[in-house]
């Protein structure tokens, strides 16, 4: 009998801080096990976010440097400059990269930087407690739109995926979730060719993965899988968005 | 014989687990409680394990090693 599923060594050992349920483990876990099977995780330097996952500089067992909020790409982006030969990720939250850090990242992926955005999406604000964030569904709740967000007053979601693949300079750009074992074999399947397209130099990679937050959607975990599923599937499509024909 | 195990201490009783189980065979301990104040999950029938590995994916904590 032999092991056929144990804990990377891409991830220290330190126990993750996120609530119970909060699929930003998993997300942490494909990116760890990607660096390893590629042979990437002593030259690969991630830059952390502002929000939930700020400090998974203490997880990642690869080098990692924090970023100010939102700034993570133009971190990213002088680290690969001086770096070349590095590995460069970024880690994001939607408060982070599509609210505050949104001139970043549209800026960074219009340059083909040649890093790589691991954008997570949970359409609300998670740390500060659940407020509307760009990317709340129109309808849904938040401790900022207590009564669903209008689109009147509160204005539309932003699908970044689809924004950041209008871009020449963006290569690779899919949206994945992590709400069941299928979904979850594709998105590590994204995450490495992500790492895999800026091993060859080719420009920006962005892979935006759909995650969960049960905490302030007021939802049981398994709940807020299935949620995940019915509303933003619809709003947030998976797929392909840039690099369809790419073959890394 | 195919078997899982939990590092308990790791486990924050989410459930998703036990929601993706072919077998059903993880449950909630709620007899247990582990220093961060959680139900660890746990296996109730090992000789049903297949070793598919589907909870170990779905764990948010990385608390699963799979044996096979």
């Amino acid at each position: 009998m032999k092991p056929v599923f144990t804990r990377t060594t891409g991830l220290t050992d330190k126990p993750f801080h996120y609530c119970p349920g909060c699929t930003h483990g998993i997300i942490h876990r494909l990116i760890a096990e990607v660096m390893v099977e590629m042979g990437i995780l002593d030259t690969t330097i991630g830059v952390s976010p502002v929000g939930c996952t700020y400090n998974n500089y203490e997880y990642f067992a690869c080098d990692m440097v924090q970023a100010a909020h939102g700034r993570a790409p133009a971190v990213g982006t002088a680290i690969k400059r001086v770096h070349p030969d590095n590995m460069v990720f970024t880690y994001q939250g939607d408060g982070d990269l599509a609210a505050i850090g949104a001139a970043e990242i549209v800026h960074a992926a219009a340059r083909g930087e040649k890093i790589s955005t691991f954008f997570v999406n949970n359409a609300v604000y998670g740390m500060t407690s659940g407020q509307m964030a760009p990317t709340t569904l129109v309808g849904q709740v938040t401790t900022t739109s207590p009564f669903g967000r209008r689109p009147e007053f509160e204005g539309y979601p932003i699908n970044v995926s689809e924004m950041i693949a209008t871009l020449r300079g963006a290569v690779y750009v899919e949206r994945v979730a992590v709400n069941d074992f299928a979904h979850i074999s594709k998105a590590k399947k994204a995450i490495r060719k992500a790492f895999r397209v800026q091993q060859e130099g080719l420009g920006f990679s962005m892979v935006e993965i759909l995650s969960t937050c049960p905490t302030n959607w007021g939802k049981d975990p398994v709940a807020s899988l299935r949620w995940m599923e019915d509303a933003m599937f619809k709003q947030y499509p998976l797929g392909v968005y840039r690099g369809q024909e790419l073959e890394v | 014989m195919p078997r899982v195990e939990f590092d308990e201490e790791r486990c924050k009783g989410c459930g998703l687990c036990v929601s993706v189980c072919p077998q059903k065979i993880i449950a909630l301990q709620k007899d247990k409680l582990n220093s961060k104040g959680f139900h660890p999950a746990g296996v109730v029938d090992m000789d049903r394990c297949t070793g598919c590995t589907m909870c170990a994916t779905i764990c948010p904590d990385v608390v699963i090693t799979v044996y096979r």
